[in-house]
Parts: C-alpha cells; sequence; structure tokens
C-alpha cells in the first residue's frame, strides 16, 4: 500500500506542479517552511504508543490528563492589575463576578524590580503596567473579600518572587488559610529574564538559590503551589521563532531540574509542582504542535535523563496567553479576532489555562470592555464552539504529526548547542539566546517592511482615515502620589525595631546557606516593604549587569 | 569626500526590559549608515543624557513601553537645556496613546513619536530628512 500511495504521490506532484502557486513564500510566521501536502509517506516511522499513547499516558503528547476538558474546562485566567491595589481589588472582583475561574496579577515596574514606590527610580512608573505593592498591608487590601482557599492566584513575578510570595502566604495567614490550602502560581522564573524579559536584580548564582530555596520551602509546607512557571511567553515576545521558544523554555526547565538535584532535592519532591507558560502566536498549526512536542520532550527527559518517578514530574502543564506582540495599533478591533485564533489553538494544543489579550494592549492597559470581550472569546470556545469535546482532536493529522516531531527535532538541535556552550547560564553569558532572538525579531520585523508577510491593516488593506474610536484606560497621576504617601505612612506606624532585627537576620542568612523563605516571611510579617527586603539582598548577593548588544 | 555619519543613541529609560523595539531599530539605523550607540537597559535620565553628550550624537531615541513616557520625555528634555545640548533631537517610540504623542510634540517634549506598526524605513527616512533641514 505504501508503494502505492507513493507512486501516487509521485504523480500527483508532477500534475500539481504545473499549476502555478501564489507568488509567496509558504513558510509559518516563525519562518520554517510547510510543504504543499501532508501524506502518510511524511510518518513512515510513526509509531503510535510510541509516540502519542493515549491522554493521560506516557509520552502524554496527547494530553496530561485523561478526561481533558471533559472533565474541567481549562481555568480562563485574565491577567490583571494596575494603579494601587484598591482599583485592582476591583477589577479582581469584576472579572470573578463574569465568570473568570482564576486571578492573575500584574505587578507595576517598581514592583517588579524591587524599588518601593517613593524610590527616586520609581518616578512615573509607579501603578503604571500593573499594581504596586510595597509591603504586607498593600497585599491585604488586593486580596480583601476575596477567599484565598477558593481561588487560585497566579503571580507574574521574578526577581523579588520569594518577597512577594512571603506576601501572599501571610496574607492567607491573617484570612485564616493554612499555607497547605493555596493554590497557586509564581512566574519566578529567572533564567528567561536574562534571556528575554529583561527584569533582573541579583546575578545568576544567587538568584538560583533564591529559586531552589522555594522549591524547598514549598515541598514541606505549600505543597499545592506551582513554584515556578517556566515562561516561553516573553522568550516568543521578545521575538524568538516559535521553535526557539520551546527550545529555550525547555532548556530553562531542566536547567531548574538540576539545580535543584544540586540543591541536594530529590526530583520527585519537586517537580511535580513545575509549571510552563507558553505563548499562542498567529501560526495556527505550528502553535498545536508546539505544544504537543513540549509535553513529549519533557516526559522523556524527565523520565530518562532526570530519572523521575512520580507520574506527576513527567507532565508539562501549562498557561497560554495568546500574543500580544502579534497585535497592531491600526484597526484595533481586528485583534479580537487574532486572539480568538490563537486562543483556539492554545486549546487544541491542550492547555490548562489560558489568557486571551484584549484588543486595545498596543495602546493602553486595557479598559474593562475590552477585557470582557477578551473572556467572552474563552467563553465561546469553551461552550459554543465544540473544541473542548473531543480529547486532541487533531492527532493522527499527517501535518500535525510532522510538524510535532519537526518541532522536536529543531528543539534537541538546540539542546545540542546550548550543552555545547556549557549549559544555559554560560549561554546566557556568552549572549547566546539574547542574540538569537534579537536575529529573528530583526527579520521578522523587515519581512513586514517589504511585505513579505502580510500584516492586516498595517501593510496591507490599510484603512488611510482611521480615527481610533475606542476608549482607553488612563491612570491618574494622582495615585502615584497617594501611593508613595501610603508607604511613607506605613513606615512611621509600624514597629521599627522588629522591622529591623527581622532585616538584619534575613542579612546574616543570607549571606550563609539557610533556606532564606522563612526569614524573608519574618520580614514580611514585621511589615518591612519590598524595597527594604531587596536591598538587604542586593547588598549581600550584588547586581546583574547585561552588555547591552544589538 | 566622507560624509559625516549621523550618529544615534539608543536609550531605554524606565525599568521595564521591553527592549525588542529598540533592539530592532538600532540595527535598522546601522544598516541605514549610522553610528548608533545602544545604552542597554534601566537607564535613568542623568545617564542617558550624560551619553548623549559624552557621544556627541544628533539624535536620541527612546523606546518607552512602561507607560511612564509623560514623566521621562519632560525630565530627558529638561537635562539636555541644562547641559546646553538642546541642540540634541528627541525622537521616540513604544506604547504612546495618540493623546499623549500629540502633548509630547506641542509641549517640545519629543519632535517625532513613531507608534507601533510604524516601518523601519520610515524613521530612517525622517532622520535624514530633518538633518538635513
Amino acid at each position: 500500500m505504501d508503494k502505492e500511495i507513493k507512486s501516487r504521490l509521485r504523480k500527483w506532484q508532477e500534475e500539481k506542479d504545473k499549476l502555478r502557486d501564489r507568488p509567496v513564500k509558504f513558510t509559518t510566521v516563525s519562518n520554517l517552511p510547510v510543504n504543499d501536502l501532508y501524506t502518510p509517506v511524511d510518518l513512515e516511522d510513526f509509531d503510535y504508543l510510541r509516540d502519542l499513547s493515549l491522554p493521560g499516558e506516557y509520552p502524554y503528547t496527547r494530553g496530561v490528563q485523561r478526561n481533558m476538558y471533559r472533565g474541567r474546562l481549562w481555568t480562563m485566567r485574565q491577567f490583571a492589575g494596575f494603579a494601587t491595589a484598591r482599583e485592582s481589588n476591583e477589577r479582581y472582583k469584576f472579572l470573578l463576578e463574569r465568570g473568570q475561574t482564576g486571578l492573575s496579577v500584574a505587578f507595576d515596574m517598581p514592583t517588579i524590580m524591587g524599588f518601593d514606590s517613593d524610590h527616586p527610580r520609581a518616578l512615573g512608573e509607579v501603578g503604571r503596567v500593573g499594581v504596586a505593592i510595597d509591603s504586607l498591608a498593600d497585599m491585604e487590601v488586593l486580596f480583601s473579600g476575596i477567599p484565598l482557599d477558593k481561588v487560585s492566584t497566579s503571580m507574574t513575578i521574578n526577581a523579588p518572587a520569594a518577597v512577594i510570595w512571603a506576601m501572599y502566604l501571610a496574607t492567607g495567614e491573617k484570612q485564616g488559610v493554612p499555607p497547605q490550602k493555596l493554590t497557586g502560581t509564581i512566574q519566578n522564573d529567572i533564567l528567561k529574564e536574562y534571556i528575554a524579559q529583561k527584569s533582573w536584580i541579583f546575578p545568576p548564582g544567587p538568584s538560583m538559590r533564591l529559586i531552589t530555596d522555594i522549591f524547598a520551602f514549598a515541598s514541606r509546607h505549600v505543597p499545592k503551589w506551582n513554584t515556578v512557571s517556566i515562561s516561553g511567553y516573553h522568550i516568543r515576545e521578545a521575538g524568538s521563532t516559535a521553535v526557539q521558544e520551546l527550545a529555550f523554555t525547555l532548556a530553562d526547565g531542566f536547567a531548574y531540574v538540576e539545580a535543584g538535584i544540586a540543591a541536594g532535592l530529590k526530583v520527585d519532591d519537586f517537580a511535580p509542582r513545575l509549571s510552563f507558560f507558553f505563548n499562542s502566536h498567529a501560526d495556527f498549526f505550528e502553535e498545536i504542535a508546539k505544544y504537543r512536542a513540549a509535553r513529549r520532550i519533557w516526559a522523556r527527559r524527565m523520565k530518562e535523563k532526570y530519572g523521575a518517578r512520580d507520574p506527576r514530574s513527567l507532565l508539562l502543564r501549562f498557561h497560554t496567553q495568546t500574543a500580544g506582540c502579534s497585535l497592531t495599533a491600526q484597526q484595533p478591533e481586528n485583534n479580537i479576532v487574532r486572539t480568538a485564533f490563537q486562543a483556539l489553538s492554545a486549546v487544541l494544543g491542550g492547555t490548562q489555562s489560558l489568557h486571551t489579550n484584549s484588543m486595545d494592549e498596543t495602546l493602553a492597559l486595557p479598559s474593562e470592555k475590552a477585557v470582557q470581550i477578551a473572556l467572552r472569546t474563552q467563553q465561546i470556545i469553551a461552550h459554543e464552539t465544540g473544541a473542548a469535546n473531543v480529547i486532541d482532536p487533531l492527532a493522527g493529522s499527517y501535518f500535525i504529526e510532522s510538524f510535532t516531531n519537526k518541532m522536536e527535532e529543531e528543539a534537541e538541535k538546540y539542546f545540542a548547542e546550548i550543552d555545547r556552550r556549557g549549559g544555559v547560564l554560560a549561554a546566557i553569558d556568552q549572549n547566546f539566546f539574547q542574540q538569537e532572538i534579537a536575529d529573528a525579531a530583526y527579520i521578522y520585523q523587515r519581512a513586514i517592511d517589504t511585505k513579505e508577510r502580510i500584516q492586516v491593516g498595517v501593510n496591507e488593506f490599510v484603512d488611510q482615515n482611521e480615527t481610533l474610536d475606542i476608549e482607553l484606560l488612563k491612570i491618574d497621576p494622582q495615585i502615584e502620589k497617594n501611593q508613595v504617601a501610603g508607604v511613607k505612612k506605613l513606615r512611621e506606624t509600624r514597629d521599627n525595631i522588629l522591622v529591623r532585627e527581622a532585616l538584619e537576620n534575613l542579612r546574616r542568612a543570607a549571606a550563609g546557606t539557610e533556606n532564606l523563605m522563612p526569614y524573608i516571611l519574618d520580614a514580611v510579617k514585621a511589615y518591612s516593604t519590598e524595597g527594604e527586603i531587596i536591598q538587604v539582598l542586593r547588598e549581600v548577593f550584588g547586581e546583574y549587569k547585561e552588555k547591552p548588544t544589538f | 569626500m566622507a560624509e559625516k555619519k549621523i550618529r544615534v543613541l539608543v536609550a531605554k529609560p524606565g525599568l521595564d526590559g521591553h527592549d525588542r523595539g529598540a533592539r530592532v531599530i538600532a540595527r535598522a539605523l546601522r544598516d541605514a549608515g549610522m553610528e548608533v550607540v545602544y545604552t542597554g537597559l534601566h537607564q535613568t535620565p542623568e545617564q542617558i543624557v550624560e551619553a548623549a553628550i559624552q557621544e556627541d550624537v544628533d539624535v536620541v531615541g527612546l523606546s518607552i513601553l512602561s507607560g511612564a513616557h509623560m514623566t521621562l520625555f519632560p525630565r530627558i528634555c529638561e537635562l539636555l537645556k541644562e547641559n546646553d545640548a538642546e541642540d540634541i533631537i528627541v525622537m521616540g517610540g513604544g506604547t504612546i496613546p495618540d493623546e499623549d504623542v500629540k502633548e509630547l510634540k506641542n509641549c517640545g517634549f519629543a519632535e517625532e513619536i513613531f507608534t507601533p506598526g510604524t516601518p523601519l524605513d520610515a524613521i530612517v527616512d525622517w532622520i535624514r530628512t530633518r538633518l538635513e533641514a
């Protein structure tokens, strides 16, 4: 039969080649060539049980649960946060009332970089791109009226993750929720900060120590918490291809596993709490293949290379966000359509949770109306399209399976290159990832400029008389003043002797080798500010500096 | 006779790390034959102005995606003036709403602001035209 197919295919190709294709390059958005047709010939070495197996079974290509969305839909989790804790708390309640099923906190830049709101470097940035959190007092307001034993919370925080997580644990305690019952995720992925997102504070060594301290603390006290969300999202947003996103993210994941093992932890004690975060970009099938390949690669490596025995250690569970960088400032309503396709590919790829971008995000933080449409997009996919009825419905497609294999092969080439360079940290130091991503970003932009790639409304189908008629969210400059006044007042009213003691204990512990989490928790509970805690660690650990290149 | 090359400082003020745009534009300007200095991330207005003067640039390009543009553009212009360097042209780009673009241009805090979707060559052409004038 194979011979028959091959001979028919040859004839078909001869006939087809007489027809003229459109004069465009047939490539994915990542510049990967695609064939005109995929057939059983492309899957000659395919072995169903080895390569796919069944949902919830090794190597988990078809999904991490046996029942996938038949059991429970993905978590609809819109990333939100702006201004002060009070405004963000209102937005969270707005989203929960409209059927959102998990929270996702966006912090402002000073919080992300470990500066209090009254620090000179925070000027003009307080509450702009996320919520300003200076101390436990702000965290208590952020979650007031939201029971932390009922809702899971994801927090996009990296360099100061240990401090913000400690604030969350302390807020839970104040609500009477023990740490064993808290569920959620801290992003806590410093490697992708050096590679792409560039919000670092400390050098790699102490940063990795903080991360393994969190792994160890969580495995004993906060067992349901995802201690890291190993993120490809920002790598992709910085301009990488799909293959680079896949390969660099998984390489970071392996580096965390190796760091945990090197810190004396057993792989099965922390690996089940590792989670992932991917981008969903414009190229529909490429993205689906990426997610499927990611699960298979992770399971194989964890089992074969790192000796994981607990099946939960083999599962690549992931959150997805649609691609902010694919959105256009021109004709912003079109972004609703882009986002819907991207969200559908994440669902067909088996995501565990999803954020859909709002149409106005190239212009400002999302308005309530825009974020509601984004959430409704997920609800339409879940309840109207039928996409959630059948598990991994595209499996067996010649194209999807070939491309899943292709993703895995290309990722393996990058793993070999990273090994050759001495591992992830060495490759960061050599500027390897940063340069690969910058190259891809430049190629993409040139392709848009030369119209080799069409972006609707930007370089084709342009509306010359376009005027913007959607309403944008504005941040009142008064908010910064209020937040600054709040943190100054806190410093006057708290027990400063207790604060000094806690910070000095932390300083001593940081200079040694103990787990830092208990010390950070004590400092947080004494209402030390984030900036004060980070400053102590800065003094002990030093700061990271990047070599600027382009 | 070789013409003097146009010198540009591409700068990232503020705390955010979104350097995709800055790096793509730095490369496009270099490919167009300009001398480009890139500051790297997390620069204060003082550091940027010092670099602009030290590098003797014709143009400073500020890339801001943190929402702090209404603070950072005026501060950098003020410092250029204090250092008698207001002949350096200030342009910028990033996530900046139209309304703010208008205000920044009207107040003279930026000569031009390029928002998402601008072709690279449009920026190159703008700089060349502006310096010929």
